[in-house]
């Protein structure tokens, strides 16, 4: 048997709810078949399954809150018989549900901080984490009073949680234990694009509107192939580096109302530039509807940011851990260039990178990024 | 079409473009993606959506001359009587 657990979807994720079965016991599941949808702080969340077998058992109920490892169902790796699968109705099977909250109590009484019944449930309720008041009460116990006074003292208007509020929470938390925990290096590097770019427009003129390529797909693509010759940067850091084998890179896309989500894309090596594009017009619009896939929120192996046009030259990124190593391109600019002894205006970009200095040091870095280099002077070999 | 009938369209293009913004609201002379805060990505959506709206491919050549809300209906005015004629 095979226990399908809640997966995490990131270093900031502790939890979400499930929303919806998208299975039910009897199903047929294979690798990537979408199993459920769980509302996490990125958004409503397509999870995934990872194996193949027969769903045999939903252990939670839709509407609960689950932290991540949960195991969610029971997946039978071998086949069942067609009486098995009609005897097992999806009503019949969600059991009553894990005990969440009573893990989460006993959890708290761990802390052994003495606490009226009323003073813990107005707590819980307004989301007050008990241990850190100072009781008023007999032995120093947490009264009601208390309570209500830690809540007064509290922002005064509390506004209703939005989604862009979470998803601000969620970055704040990611990037907040990534500066508390990973010793960054920077490295920056200006690049002149002229030949990419104007390799590009040649392309894109001999294509349809619609399938036309931007900038973007060629800084992928070209870091993507940098990647390949150094593997510590395709890495994450678990008490030691492991590398990765697929190259999947994390694109930060900017939502309209604020944060960012970071969706990979598989195997960015393994894939044409078209493909790349195809993947990006698959992926932003979900992105920036909040609507994404488990593997694409857990799988990235390094990230890349890029500003755009028009906007700051060059972008200085934190590490989402545990990855060990995030990409910047800046805004496109041309710019006088020296070459051969003559100035040129040539479209530049400034590309810099972030590196977890306990993965690698900065001669890695600055190797990677002379590769990349070599990639964007290629674009034919993209 | 007229000049209204472009711009209206540009107007329904944009808001789905940038839903949270108010294109109408959109000066003749302000740049169109530094106004609505719109990245590369969404601009060729955009150019995606008025080719197919309008039947109208703009090439790469004359982004340059499509920045403003103004030199964009004018620009479209134009390639839309060109068609009209041949």
């Amino acid at each position: 048997m095979i226990e399908f657990q809640m997966p995490s979807l990131g270093a900031d994720m502790e939890d979400g709810t499930l929303v919806e079965w998208k299975k039910k016991p009897g199903d047929k599941v294979k690798r990537g078949d979408i199993i459920a949808e769980v509302e996490t702080q990125k958004g409503l969340i397509e999870i995934e399954v990872f194996d193949e077998g027969t769903i045999q058992e939903l252990l939670i109920k839709e509407g609960t809150k689950i932290p991540v490892g949960t195991v969610m169902a029971i997946i039978n790796p071998s086949e069942v018989t067609l009486e098995a699968k009609e005897e097992k109705t999806p009503e019949s099977k969600p059991i009553e549900i894990q005990p969440i909250e009573e893990k989460i109590i006993v959890k708290k009484e761990k802390i052994k901080q003495k606490a009226s019944p009323l003073a813990r449930r107005i707590a819980e309720e307004n989301k007050i984490d008990i241990t850190t008041l100072k009781g008023t009460g007999p032995e120093g116990a947490v009264s009601k009073e208390d309570v209500e006074l830690a809540i007064a003292n509290q922002q005064p208007t509390e506004k209703a949680i939005s989604p862009s509020d979470s998803i601000r929470s969620a970055v704040a938390a990611a990037m907040s234990k990534s500066n508390k925990e990973i010793p960054h290096y920077y490295l920056i590097k200006n690049i002149d694009i002229s030949k990419a770019l104007n390799w590009l427009k040649e392309i894109n003129s001999h294509k349809p509107v619609k399938n036309r390529l931007l900038p973007i797909v060629l800084f992928i693509k070209a870091t993507a192939k940098a990647l390949v010759e150094f593997p510590d940067l395709n890495a994450v850091w678990e008490n030691g580096i492991i590398q990765k084998k697929e190259i999947n890179i994390g694109l930060v896309v900017s939502l309209k109302k604020g944060g960012i989500v970071v969706p990979a894309i598989h195997q960015v090596n393994l894939k044409s530039i078209d493909e790349i594009m195809e993947t990006l017009n698959d992926l932003i619009p979900r992105a920036r509807a909040l609507k994404l896939r488990s593997s694409e929120l857990s799988d990235s192996t390094i990230t890349l940011t890029n500003i755009g046009d028009n906007g700051a030259d060059a972008v200085f990124g934190i590490i989402y851990p545990p990855q060990v190593a995030i990409v910047g391109f800046g805004s496109i600019t041309e710019q006088p260039i020296a070459e051969n002894g003559m100035i040129g205006i040539k479209s530049c970009v400034t590309v810099t990178l972030a590196g977890d200095h306990r993965a690698t040091d900065g001669l890695t870095g600055s190797r990677f990024l002379v590769a990349l280099n070599y990639q964007l002077q290629n674009p034919e070999l993209l | 079409m007229t000049e209204v009938e472009i711009i209206q369209t540009l107007f329904q293009l944009l808001k789905h473009i940038a839903p949270d913004m108010e294109p109408s609201e959109l000066k003749p002379d302000e740049n169109i993606r530094e106004t609505l805060n719109i990245d590369s990505y969404d601009t060729l959506q955009f150019i995606v959506a008025i080719n197919d709206t309008l039947g109208i491919e703009i090439p790469e050549s004359d982004y340059g001359k499509i920045t403003t809300l103004n030199s964009l209906t004018k620009y479209l005015v134009e390639k839309s009587n060109a068609k009209l004629k041949i």
